[in-house]
Order: C-alpha cells, then sequence, then structure tokens
C-alpha cells in the first residue's frame, strides 16, 4: 500500500482513538499485538467495528486488513455489524441453559420483538447469545450493556429491559 | 538410525523425521489433511492419528494413547499401531466430523477425481453419513480470473493460510470467524493478490480452490492426456504436467523436480500456457498474394516455397530464446553460422552473454532452487525477482526464514515443527538486502530495500566487493556509502552467502559487480553462489549456441543484405524498437515466418508456417540456472501445424544440406547439437532419447481410466481415428504402457493405487519431499568456473541525472512482461497497458497526475502515468514488455511532456470517493 493511501485509510479513525491506540502500542514489542485492544477501542468509541474503521485500524497498525478481520471475526465481542444502543448478551451455556434460558429468550423477544442477533427499531436493544458468563452460581444470567444481571426470572428480564425503555 | 515398531514389524527410520512422512516413505497408508511436505506439520486436522504404546506390555494389553503422525518425532524404541482397531476408529471419526457440512457435491466438483478429501474418505473406510442436522452453508467470493471458490466444500485444514500467508508471503487470505463458522477468504471480494496464488489450486486437499480456467472448459483427471512439461513463463524453467482434451490444452499443474521448482509454480506458469488455446493460432501455411492478404497452402507445397526462395540465395536466419535448441541449431546449420542470428535485441544480446560469460568464469557456484533455500545471507542487485523469476522469489522466502530454523536447532526443536518454529522466530529473518530502481515484491522480508539508479547499484556492488576484499573503497555518494558496511559485514559472517543479479534491470555493470562480490566472497573462502537471470525459457541455451560473436538484430539490420530472411518464433517487433525492425526487414526480399501465434512480425512475412506450440512439441530448453531440460508434445499439432523442428529439418533436406543428411529423428539433431556445440555437449542427458522403454514398454500418456476415447469424435464420425503414434520420444499417445520409477524427466503424471490426488507423488520419490525415484529431471550444463585474474575493477561512473531528462529503468510484472503467457485466458484479464512510473515530485512538476499521459522524447512513445515514490530520483520507470513500449531502451535519456488530448482509461477517483469505496462493503 502506497503511503498516502495508507494515511487516507487512517483518517478514517479520530484522533482519541488514535491516541489511545498508540498508548497501547507503547506497551508492545510488535505494532500488530494491540490488534483487539485497537479493536475494542474503535468500538468503545462508536459502538461497532465497520470495514472502513477495519482498514483504517490496519493500516495504522501496519497489517493487512484481511489478517486484522481473521482476529476481529473470531471474537463474537467485536461487532462487525452495528448494534443498538445496549448490546444484551444473554447466557445460553450450560448451567442458565439447565436454569431455563430459552423461556427467558423467548419473553425478551416478545417484549422487544427482536429475534437473536437483531436490533430493536427504536435501535435501543441488540439481543445475542452468549457462552456462559463466568456466574454459573446465579444462573441464569444475562448482560446488559455493561451490567451483569443475576438469578433471572421472567418477572426481573420485564422489570429489567422496561425499566431500561422507560426514560 | 532409530529403529521403530508399527503393528509388530520393525523398521528402521531415518532420525530428525516425523511418523507420518516416515509411513508415507515406506509406503504405508496413513491418511492426513494439514501436514505438508513443504509446510511441514501442525497438527491441526487430527487426521493422522495412530496409537502409541510406551511398553511391549501396553502393547500386548492394548492400553496406548492416540497422538498425531506428523506431530510425532521417531524416536529409538516406539511402538505405534496403524492398523489397530482404535487408531482406525479414530480416524474414521475424523473424516465423519470433517464431512458434517461437506457438500458431497462431487459430480459437480472441480476436485472430483484427484480429490485428496475423497482419497481419504475411501481410505479410512468411512461410508455411512448419519448425521442429519443441517449443514452449514456459506457465500463464496469472487477471487479473480484465475481461482474459484467454493467454500462449502472447506474441511478447515489451514492448509491454504498456512501457504498462501506463511510460505508464499501473501496477506490478502485469512481465516475468519470461528467454531462452526470458519470461512477461508479474502476481507472483501478481489483478485489475490499473491503471484503464487494458484498453488492453493495444489494445497488445498478439497474443491475450495480450484483453477477456474479449467472449471470454465473441464475435464477430469483421469481423462486429460500429459507429457512431462516445462514452464516457457520465464528462465527459471519451472517443471509442468500441462493436460490436454479435445485438442484444447486444459490446465497447468506442477511437476516435481527437488532442484527446480519442488512442489511450487507461480501464476505466470500455471495459468499463462493458455495461450495454446487462443483463437490467434495459425492454422495452416500461409501465402501473401498480392492483395497482401494470404492464401492458405499445405504443407508440401509450403516447403517448395521456402526451398526455392533459399536455394542459391542469401540466407540470414533469426533464431529466438523462446524456441528450443533443436529448432534454433537446424536454421543455425540452414543459414549458415556467419548469418546466423540468436534473434536477441542489442542489449539483450550483450546482456544475456555476460550473464553467460560471468557464471563460467566465476569461482562461485550456480545454486539450484535447493541451495538458494540454504542461503543465510542474500544480496540482490537490480532485480525484482518475483516479476522476472517468480519462482526463485518463492524460494527467497524460504531462503530468510533460515535464520528461525538455526534457533530452533539450538533448542532441539525439528524444523517441521511449523507452528514452533515461527512463534519461537517471531519477524527474525536472515538478512535480505535488495538494492533495485524501486521497490521490488520481496521489499517485505528485506532487511534494506535500497532504491538507487542503475549505475548507482553497480557503484554500490562494487563497494561492497571493494570492501569484502579489504580494499579501500573511494569516496562514495551517501545514499550508498550508508549501505556498504552492512551488507558487506553481513556477507563475511555467512554460512551460505548467495548474491543475485541478472539482465532485467539493462545494466551490464551491476551483473558485473555482483559477479565481483560472489568472486571477492570465494577469494576469502567462502561457499558462495551467484545465481543471474536472464529473460526467457532459452536465453541462455541460445547464447550457448550462438555466442557473443553472432549478429544482433541491430547488427544484422546494419550489415545486412540478405535475398532471404527465415525468423524463427520471434515476434521483432515485441522485441526490438520499430525503426531497426522495419530497417531489418527491408534488407531482405523474402521473409519466411515460423511461429504459432498471428502477430506484426507474421504479418510481415511473404510465407507464414504454423509451428507447433510448446505443448506440440519436443524441445530442449536451457534455464537460467545452466540446466537442459526436454520437454514433451502433451498432444499432436493439429491440421497443417507442424513442430518448428520439423518444418527446418523439411527444408534442409529439400535443399539438400549435407549438415542435414543423417538427421532423422529429434534426437538426431539433439545429438549433433551437442557433438557441435561445445557448450551445449551435455544436451543429450537432459532425458533418455526415444529408443527408451520402461521395463520394455513405453510410458503412457493417458491414465489407464482415460475414458470415452472411442466416442470423442462420434458427432463427426463413428470410425475411430487411430491414435497418433510417437516415434520422437519413449512416451505414448496410449494408455498402454508403464508409468513408475522411469527417469523424472519422463513423469507424465502421478497416480498410484488409492492415491487419485497428485498426493500420489510421494510414491514416485525417493523418500517424501526427496527427488524422484528415477533421478532428477535435467542436466546442469554449468560447473564451477575458474576465475580469471584480474585485478580490482575500476568503480563504475556515478548516475548524474541531468536537468529535464529523466533514465529510463524497465520495471516488471509477471502478468503483462511476458509476451505469450499474457495473451493466455485469465492472465490477460490481469495485464495492463504499458505504463510509466514517475515520483510524484516529478509528476508535480509535469503537471500530471495518475492516469494522465506522458508523452517520451516528443513522439517516442506515449503512455498513462502511474505515480510510484519508490522509483529512483532521476528514473522513470516503464511497464517492460507491455504494449506500446518496445521502442524504449533501458538507460535511456529521455524527455518528458504532458500529452496533450490524452483520454483516461478508468475515471479519477478523488477522496471522497474513496471513501465511500470503502464504506460501500458494510451493508
Ligand atoms: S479451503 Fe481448502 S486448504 Fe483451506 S482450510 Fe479449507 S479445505 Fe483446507
Ligand atoms: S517461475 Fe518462471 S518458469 Fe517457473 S512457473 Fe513461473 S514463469 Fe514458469
Ligand atoms: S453457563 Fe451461564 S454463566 Fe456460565
Ligand atoms: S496431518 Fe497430522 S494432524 Fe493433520
Amino acid at each position: 500500500m502506497s503511503e498516502a493511501n495508507s494515511m487516507n485509510l487512517i483518517s478514517a479513525l479520530s484522533q482519541e482513538e488514535l491516541q489511545a491506540i498508540d498508548a497501547e502500542i507503547a506497551h508492545v514489542p510488535y505494532r500488530d499485538a494491540v490488534a483487539i485492544d485497537a479493536l475494542k477501542i474503535v468500538q468503545a468509541h462508536r459502538g461497532w467495528v465497520s470495514d472502513e474503521s477495519l482498514s483504517a485500524i490496519a493500516a495504522h497498525l501496519h497489517m493487512s486488513a484481511d489478517e486484522l478481520d481473521g482476529i476481529a471475526t473470531f471474537y463474537n465481542l467485536i461487532y462487525r455489524r452495528p448494534v443498538g444502543d445496549k448490546v444484551i448478551l444473554l447466557c445460553n451455556s450450560i448451567s442458565c441453559w439447565i436454569k431455563g434460558c430459552d423461556n427467558l429468550q423467548q419473553r425478551i423477544t416478545e417484549e422487544l420483538g427482536v429475534e437473536l442477533g437483531e436490533t430493536t427499531s427504536d435501535n435501543r436493544y441488540t439481543l445475542l447469545p452468549v457462552t456462559c458468563l463466568g456466574a454459573c452460581d446465579k444462573a441464569p444470567v444475562m448482560m446488559v450493556g455493561d451490567e451483569l444481571h443475576e438469578d433471572l426470572c421472567e418477572e426481573s428480564i420485564i422489570r429489567i429491559l422496561g425499566g431500561s425503555t422507560t426514560p | 538410525m532409530p529403529t521403530i515398531r508399527i503393528d509388530g514389524v520393525e523398521y528402521e527410520m531415518e532420525a530428525g523425521k516425523n511418523l507420518l512422512e516416515s509411513c508415507l516413505s515406506l509406503g504405508l497408508d496413513l491418511p492426513y489433511f494439514c501436514w505438508h511436505p513443504a509446510m511441514g506439520s501442525v497438527g491441526a486436522c487430527r487426521q493422522c492419528a495412530v496409537v502409541q504404546y510406551l511398553t511391549d506390555e501396553d502393547e500386548q494389553s492394548g492400553r496406548g494413547r492416540i497422538v498425531m503422525g506428523c506431530m510425532t518425532p521417531v524416536t529409538d524404541g516406539a511402538i505405534f499401531s496403524l492398523d489397530g482397531d482404535r487408531a482406525k476408529g479414530f480416524r474414521e471419526s475424523v473424516v465423519e466430523s470433517l464431512m458434517l457440512n461437506h457438500p458431497h457435491d462431487c459430480p459437480v466438483c472441480a476436485e472430483g477425481g484427484e480429490c485428496h478429501l475423497q482419497d481419504m474418505t475411501v481410505m479410512v473406510g468411512h461410508r455411512d453419513r448419519v448425521y442429519r442436522g443441517q449443514k452449514n452453508t456459506h457465500r463464496n467470493q469472487y477471487l479473480g480470473p484465475l481461482i474459484n471458490h467454493e467454500m462449502n466444500r472447506c474441511i478447515t485444514c489451514y492448509r491454504c493460510t498456512r501457504y498462501y500467508k506463511d510460505y508464499a508471503g501473501g496477506t490478502d487470505l485469512a481465516a475468519l470467524a470461528s467454531h462452526d463458522h470458519v470461512y477461508f477468504g479474502r476481507h472483501q471480494e478481489g483478485v489475490l493478490e499473491s503471484e503464487f496464488a494458484g498453488n492453493l489450486v495444489e494445497v488445498c486437499p478439497t474443491g475450495v480452490f480450484t483453477d477456474k480456467t479449467l472449471v470454465n472448459d473441464y475435464t477430469r483427471k483421469w481423462d486429460l492426456q500429459s507429457a512431462p512439461s516445462v514452464c516457457t513463463g520465464c528462465a527459471v524453467g519451472c517443471n509442468t504436467v500441462p493436460g490436454e482434451r479435445y485438442g484444447r490444452l486444459k490446465r497447468v499443474h506442477n511437476r516435481f523436480n527437488a532442484e527446480v521448482n519442488g512442489y511450487f509454480l507461480c501464476d505466470r506458469g500455471r495459468f499463462g500456457a493458455n495461450f495454446v488455446n487462443n483463437d490467434e493460432r495459425l492454422e495452416s501455411p500461409g501465402l501473401r498474394n498480392q492483395t497482401g492478404s494470404y492464401d492458405p497452402v499445405d504443407h508440401h507445397h509450403a516447403l517448395q516455397v521456402m526451398a526455392e526462395a533459399c536455394s542459391g540465395a542469401r540466407v540470414a536466419g533469426i533464431g529466438s530464446p523462446r524456441a528450443s535448441v533443436e529448432a534454433n541449431y537446424l536454421l543455425r546449420n540452414l543459414v549458415g553460422e556467419d548469418n546466423f542470428s540468436p534473434g536477441f535485441n542489442d542489449r539483450e544480446h550483450k546482456l544475456v552473454n555476460l550473464a553467460l560469460e560471468l557464471q563460467q568464469a566465476s569461482s562461485a557456484v550456480t545454486p539450484d532452487i535447493r541451495s538458494i533455500e540454504s542461503a543465510d545471507v542474500i544480496l540482490i542487485l537490480g532485480e525484482d525477482l518475483t516479476n522476472t523469476a517468480p519462482r526463485l522469489a518463492l524460494a527467497l522466502r524460504q531462503s530468510v526464514r533460515n535464520k528461525a530454523f538455526e534457533m530452533a536447532a539450538d533448542l532441539r526443536l525439528e524444523s517441521w515443527q511449523d507452528a514452533a518454529v515461527r512463534n519461537l522466530a517471531q519477524d527474525q529473518l536472515s538478512p535480505l538486502f535488495i538494492a533495485a530502481t524501486g521497490s521490488t515484491r520481496l521489499a517485505d522480508v528485506a532487511e534494506e530495500n535500497i532504491t538507487l539508479a542503475p549505475q548507482n547499484i553497480a557503484r554500490l556492488g562494487a563497494a561492497v566487493a571493494a570492501s569484502i576484499s579489504g580494499h579501500a573503497g573511494e569516496d562514495l555518494e551517501p545514499e550508498i556509502a550508508g549501505h556498504v558496511e552492512a551488507i558487506s559485514t553481513a556477507l563475511r559472517a555467512a554460512k551460505r552467502p548467495l548474491i543475485i543479479s541478472g539482465t532485467s534491470c539493462g545494466n551490464a555493470e551491476v551483473m558485473q559487480t555482483a559477479a565481483d562480490v560472489a568472486e571477492a566472497l570465494c577469494q576469502s573462502g567462502q561457499q558462495t553462489m551467484l545465481t543471474l537471470t536472464v529473460p526467457e525459457a532459452n536465453s541462455l541455451g541460445q547464447a550457448m549456441l550462438a555466442g557473443p560473436d553472432s549478429p544482433s538484430l541491430g547488427k544484422l539490420a546494419a550489415d545486412g543484405n540478405f535475398d532471404v530472411l527465415v525468423i524463427l518464433e520471434n515476434d521483432l517487433y515485441h522485441r526490438a524498437p520499430e525503426p531497426e525492425v522495419e530497417r531489418l526487414l527491408a534488407t531482405a526480399d523474402t521473409v519466411i515466418v515460423l511461429d504459432g501465434l498471428d502477430n506484426r512480425t507474421t504479418s510481415a512475412a511473404s510465407l507464414v508456417l504454423p509451428a507447433a506450440s510448446f505443448a506440440e512439441t519436443e524441445g530442449t530448453l536451457v534455464s537460467l540456472e545452466g540446466r537442459a531440460q526436454r520437454h514433451y508434445p502433451v498432444f499432436a499439432p493439429k491440421g497443417e501445424r507442424r513442430p518448428a523442428w520439423v518444418w527446418l529439418l523439411a527444408c534442409s533436406k529439400e535443399l539438400g544440406l549435407s549438415t542435414a543428411a543423417d538427421l532423422h529423428h529429434f534426437d538426431d539433431i539433439t545429438r549433433d547439437c551437442a557433438a557441435n556445440i561445445a557448450d551445449l555437449a551435455g544436451i543429450t542427458g537432459a532425458a533418455p532419447d526415444h529408443h527408451f522403454r520402461n521395463a520394455g514398454v513405453k510410458i503412457p500418456r493417458q491414465p489407464h481410466r482415460y475414458s470415452g476415447r472411442t466416442a470423442m469424435r462420434a458427432d463427426i464420425s463413428v470410425h475411430e481415428p487411430k491414435q497418433p503414434v510417437d516415434e520422437e520420444s519413449p512416451l505414448a499417445f496410449t494408455m498402454e504402457g508403464l508409468n513408475r520409477s522411469q527417469p523424472g524427466s519422463l513423469l507424465p503424471f502421478v497416480w498410484a493405487p488409492g492415491w487419485n490426488s497428485n498426493q500420489s507423488l510421494h510414491r514416485f520419490q525417493s523418500e517424501v519431499g526427496g527427488p524422484l525415484r528415477g533421478g532428477t529431471a535435467g542436466m546442469r550444463l554449468l560447473g564451477p568456473g575458474q576465475a580469471k585474474e584480474s585485478g580490482p575493477r575500476e568503480n563504475p561512473p556515478a548516475f548524474s541525472p541531468t536537468q529535464g531528462q529523466w533514465q529510463l529503468v524497465p520495471r516488471y510484472r509477471i502478468f503483462g512482461s511476458e509476451e505469450l503467457s499474457a495473451l493466455s485466458l485469465g492472465v490477460a484479464e490481469l495485464c495492463e497497458d504499458g505504463y510509466i512510473e514517475i515520483r510524484a515530485d516529478d509528476a508535480l512538476g509535469l503537471e500530471v497526475g495518475e492516469g494522465d499521459g506522458l508523452n517520451l522524447n516528443d513522439g517516442l512513445a506515449t503512455l498513462e502515468v502511474k505515480i510510484n515514490n519508490s522509483i529512483a530520483a532521476g528514473c522513470i520507470g516503464y511497464a517492460a514488455g507491455h504494449s506500446g513500449t518496445a521502442n524504449l531502451t533501458p538507460g535511456e535519456n529521455i524527455s518528458l511532456q504532458k500529452a496533450q488530448g490524452w483520454k483516461r482509461r478508468r475515471p479519477q477517483l478523488i477522496g471522497s470517493d474513496r471513501s465511500t469505496e470503502i464504506g460501500s462493503g458494510n451493508d
């Protein structure tokens, strides 16, 4: 890639994002070692990682977009498509499954009108499954945004989601 | 040598190998997917599972553990079971699980019939499918005109990315997503960038990556007629197996040669042979009539016309570095030594002969590819190898890993432990220094990339040579001086230094100083290798045949006054400046041209003879390594087409030439040439002669499952014509015969019971990855030379740019710089029209931008502008070999003006277009 071309690509990132990424680079021997952190930084700013952002990060880390996309798509918590304001990560791994996560999912679907992988039309929520949140003793559990909600039942789900839908 | 026991039988094994390759070398069937002889082991697919026992008692009681054969070193006393129920059951279940998402679409899959997955499935005995769930499906990508993508067939062995990224240095193919969704492809659709992407076709054990030109004109492997052949794409001379059906060349596969190309080809070689099917192929001899068009005549008539024209006349012959030694030799005899030009343009003539002379006179060894891969410090002067001798560039990508192998050896880590060795070395590479006129495609693995004008590359070389031999260097330009120390220190410390240069930058001093560096290293007692590239498949053979004193094209034009000019497979308009060609053609009243494809030179002829392509004739070619290699007809030439040697021999006989009296067979010509041309004395050793028989029988070109032969022409007539008889070689155009253990030069295809894919190769090797059992193909004509005494050479003069003038430097492209491959389906799509590469500051001064037109020397040529800031200051690059560039001579100083009225070929992109272009992939 020519220098001009790569500068052009990198310009898709904000100064803030670039500074945060550079701060990570300062700690490692190889630029591409911060690939995951850089993806997380951009996702924190934009909610997801678009193709344009991905190419920009790759150019900044001196990697190919293909290589970085291999990393980005490996992790299900790096979002390569737009998501709502908050992501609901509903655990469907063994403990939560035993404790009835399937019913909970149905409840959420009824309440919000979205299936797994979909975003509500008001763009508030995206519903995704996740494999174990490490809180099996409090199963069933889910995360909404950054918050973990434990010992869920159909009522608490409505409360949590209803609560956050009311302005 | 460790002794191990497998299923109760003791075997002596070679130390340092893994169990899988050892088993295969023994002829035992152990299935595998992810391991590859050239890429080592990662233990990803679990297919090569065996049971290992710690003690004899364990073996008796069956208490062992499952291990992966490809990850298990053979150690003395180890006990294994391949055939036990546990091992077999495990391997069967691996195939079953790998096949869960496989579409079972063999009937419509291009891999079918030569598929490693089919073979392994049969080998493990997996038959009944119990999985009733839904299969995952993927969307396929457009990967360019050469390679087809069908992701559903993937078994996630990871061979493709390991080959593409790790082995070939490509960056645009990745393993995407995870678990059940893993996808091997590009970030976005588009042409695969690597010049070696085509090997994916052979590396992928399933039908994910297949040859698109084959897919579009399909024939199964068992229906292909093949012959051992040699790539004519460049001077490396990679060994190939082209396959034919219905008179069409269907595809080219790699033919293993441990010393030339190993397991891999470049994409010019794999996809660039399709010109054989080009519509512009000449069908019959043509005689020009008064109106200037051509009347087709039969070959008797054509020969008579030729003989009449030549009889008693002054005849000059122009040979060709893309024609065989034999055809050139016959032409030389026909016209006489003094009237024979090897067909080089003036500069080429000087450079190719110099390349030969330097190698003959050097104490350094001209290395084969294995030796190249063993080099630990490399200096390249003036070559962009990936585009001039591509396969060597792929080899250099392995050479720079020697540092990693050294680090591994220190830890007693076997080199086949691929993941471990790569992990250990990270980005540590053996030093590779590249000095070129602009950036090269090996830049990513080079320690230093130095951009200089050709004269200064030569000065750098001279300074390195002086520094190695301890001479005080003179004052150097700072852009050169800064590199001398690092390069000479590294070279002096090297165990196996390799110096590479060649004809491609068009400067004799560059090659000369490269040879000086090699000589200086030899003098200081180091085992040194020297590789000099030349342009074409038989350039070196042509220099050996004709020598430096033979006339170049320009010389012939200057002193020529001939009645007849016979031109052999050489489009002069492609090779030399137009005015020179016109002058040359005007020297003779009659111009006779032998060639395969219609071109400007055939259009200037009064008589045209249609010549067989490399795929329809036998011939000997001498590679840049000085290796004489034989290629054989894959199929008989159609209609009135004849091999050039047949035309020339018939004409010589018609003329009653004494030199041709004793020549009857192709072999006679080879022998006669070997007897008369000292440098070519070894060519008879390139392959056995036509008397050779394999255990008493000929070698079949068709596999024994070849089908439908009797029906092939049934739409025309139900009477099956007789198969062509091959009187010139030990090969036959039939299924009958024996294809096993014959000399490597005679291997038409690989197949073994249970091994239908190209993986059957190991059954033809002395050991896995080792040379062919019948011996390595080809005969080396260059031995280590005797250095001539010479004192320190005078330093070449420095480059001094003139105001308002630029020096022309040729720049090469794997697709487009070679004439014939550019006429191949698929490849043609990737070739560009001629262009000029110029630095942004120069462009600014000339008020041009990317896509504008530039006028060179007021009308010498008008070419499109590409901005390339890596071009050496004061120089401009041009796309060598491309349309519109034949008039340009390397090293020439030229002036530039913006071309008025130039029409852009592509709309100009501005910044905001670029970002929407990127953004459009988001939905
Ligand atoms: S595409 Fe082919 S080589 Fe790559 S992982 Fe799949 S089966 Fe293996
Ligand atoms: S490196 Fe040269 S000889 Fe080898 S396949 Fe490529 S073009 Fe053909
Ligand atoms: S299974 Fe749900 S948190 Fe572990
Ligand atoms: S070949 Fe051994 S694990 Fe794949």
